[in-house]
């Protein structure tokens, strides 16, 4: 099992206190994680010893500064099996991804008719971009419901995945309910009838191994922020004849081969999609996210957060009258979503906070599931490879000081 | 460790709250979210001939902080002309409720007066705008 006191010292911020006297107890790691030192130095190295613009210099570092973000590039394929880096776009984030397959692949495939399926626990990075393509082409966007203890209702899949339907996106693991979706099956249902199939793995890459080949999805999306890495990077992976097919996102430099003021055309993959200076850093940072991980081994993180959730799970049905969402330890990633009968989440939220323990409270960007769920809000506790047994103790601690104080 | 913001006063109102529930007649009546925890408060108000606050209620769910803010608000406002209404400033009933609030809490604090003034503005649909011009 992963030594946690030896992950804990690899992250300058769990060494800060939350407030004078109070250590910090950060259980939010599902809207972003914190990030080890070799992270935050590879970024800083970036910066003090080879920043120049990438792909476009002769000097030495701007050679340096390439080979560093297109190394990156390459390990971060490696990392979910990606037969090619060239299948591998960097995006600012999962949102970009699926903005950038609605735009490119939509609107020169789709035709009125057509539709679109997702499900109803999806994040609303993949319900958005779906519902602003509809309304572009006059596809039609329907969604698979899911069960009281939010595992997927697959019995309704056959009637909903249909020979209409172009594209299938769902998430890997829902960031409310925990599920692990049975991901390969419902890819192997897209394909079945002639749809493509794009997986959410914002809320998978960085727990448990992911293998893009082994799921055969067609897309990909995840953001860098979530697994180790900085914002403003995320990754779209997509199958290479797909994305050869598609035509650009944006326009501007390094996309292109050849301009003329009477038309361009477009470079290879995968800078056909990577219009304009990128986020150097940050791909340059994601990459030592990467390595990271690797280094620990995602068999170990996924190991690891199996036992600490399943030990919070077992914590948190011990406080009276707290609701979990979301199906058993079993078959869930790392996230607690709760309700506590007479006490709100966003005073949950503060008053745990008082106690040094920071947790989300409200909808977590997943107002179809919550509105499903007959519930305007919850509070959730994400848990990662620094999280203690004695961290989810205070929670418990903290939540019953938190009943009391509301005479619960 | 500073508990502050969980004054009794703020717990009381939020198990007992004052004005909760809806008016049979009122003059006009709002309602509206607060997008970043989907909480919603609805406020009915009900004018005298001479353009007092009569009668109030409000409803909807949130956290103690909304709550006690529209129970506080709701009281404070009866008997006040309709402009009196119109320029009940944010920072009265931030005493009013008389803790000191983050940035993210103070936006729970204040729903309730958002939708008392759009009500008051006229932002509801025109139907019962017309009633609000000219209160029978
Ligand atoms: C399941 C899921 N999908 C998509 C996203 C969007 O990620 P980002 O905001 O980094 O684009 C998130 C993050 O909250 C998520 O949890």
């Amino acid at each position: 099992m992963l030594d946690v006191n030896k992950i804990r010292a690899d992250f300058p911020i769990l060494q800060d206190e939350a407030y004078p006297g109070v250590p910090l107890v950060y259980l939010d790691s599902a809207a972003s994680s914190q990030k080890p030192l070799p992270v935050i130095e590879a970024m800083n190295h970036y910066y003090r010893h080879t920043n120049a613009n990438v792909h476009r210099g002769i000097h030495r570092l701007s050679e340096e500064a390439t080979n560093a973000y297109e190394g990156a590039r390459e390990r971060i394929a490696r990392f979910i099996n990606a037969a090619d880096a060239a299948e591998v776009i960097y995006v600012r984030n999962a949102t970009e991804a699926f903005n950038l397959v609605a735009y490119s692949w939509g609107r020169a495939n789709l035709q009125p008719g057509d539709e679109m399926l997702i499900t109803a626990m999806e994040h609303h990075a993949n319900i958005v971009p779906w519902q602003i393509l509809a309304e572009q082409t006059g596809a039609v966007l329907r969604h698979l419901p899911f069960l009281p203890d939010g595992r997927l209702d697959l019995a309704q899949l056959p009637q909903l995945l249909t020979e209409k339907t172009r594209l299938f996106s769902f998430t890997a693991v829902s960031n409310v309910f925990g599920t692990v979706n049975p991901v390969k099956q419902l890819i192997e249902a897209a394909h079945q009838v002639g749809a493509l199939a794009m997986v959410d793995a914002a809320q998978a890459v960085p727990h448990m191994p992911v293998d893009v080949q082994a799921w055969n999805c067609d897309f990909l999306a995840f953001s860098g922020h979530k697994m180790c890495g900085p914002t403003g990077i995320g990754i779209l992976y997509g199958k290479r004849h797909i994305l050869e097919a598609m035509p650009p996102f944006m326009g501007g430099g390094d996309m292109i081969r050849r301009v003329t003021l009477e038309g361009s055309t477009w470079a290879d993959l995968p800078h056909k999609f990577e219009a304009g200076t990128p986020a150097i850093a940050a791909g340059i940072g994601l990459g030592a996210a990467v390595d990271y991980l690797t280094h620990l081994g995602m068999e170990n993180v996924h190991a690891y957060e199996q036992y600490i959730t399943n030990y919070a799970l077992e914590a948190l049905s011990e406080v009276d009258n707290l609701q979990i969402l979301g199906p058993s330890a079993a078959q869930r990633g790392g996230v607690a979503a709760f309700t506590i009968q007479g006490l709100h989440p966003h005073d949950i939220a503060e008053l745990l906070d008082k106690d040094g323990i920071a947790i989300r409270a409200g909808h977590h960007c997943a107002m179809p599931l919550h509105q499903l769920s007959g519930i305007n809000s919850t509070a959730r506790a994400s848990f990662y490879i620094h999280t203690t047994t004695e961290e989810v103790d205070k929670l418990v601690i903290s939540l019953n000081r938190a009943k009391k104080i509301f005479r619960l | 460790m500073d508990e502050s913001i969980y004054r009794e006063q703020i717990i009381d109102l939020y198990e007992h709250p004052l004005n909760r529930g809806h008016l049979e007649t009122a003059d006009w009546s709002y309602e509206e979210d607060n997008p970043l925890c989907g909480d919603v408060i609805r406020i009915d108000v009900k004018l005298d001939e001479n353009q007092r606050v009569a009668d109030v209620a409000w409803s909807g769910e949130g956290c103690a902080i909304s709550q006690a803010a529209a129970s506080l608000l709701t009281e404070e406002i009866k008997g006040k002309t309709l402009e009196e209404v119109r320029s009940f400033d944010k920072d009265e009933l931030l005493e009013l409720i008389g803790v000191k609030l983050s940035m993210a809490r103070v936006k729970c604090a204040l729903l309730s007066l958002k939708v008392l003034k759009a009500g008051a503005y006229g932002m509801p649909d025109p139907e019962e705008m017309r009633k609000f011009d000219n209160p029978q």
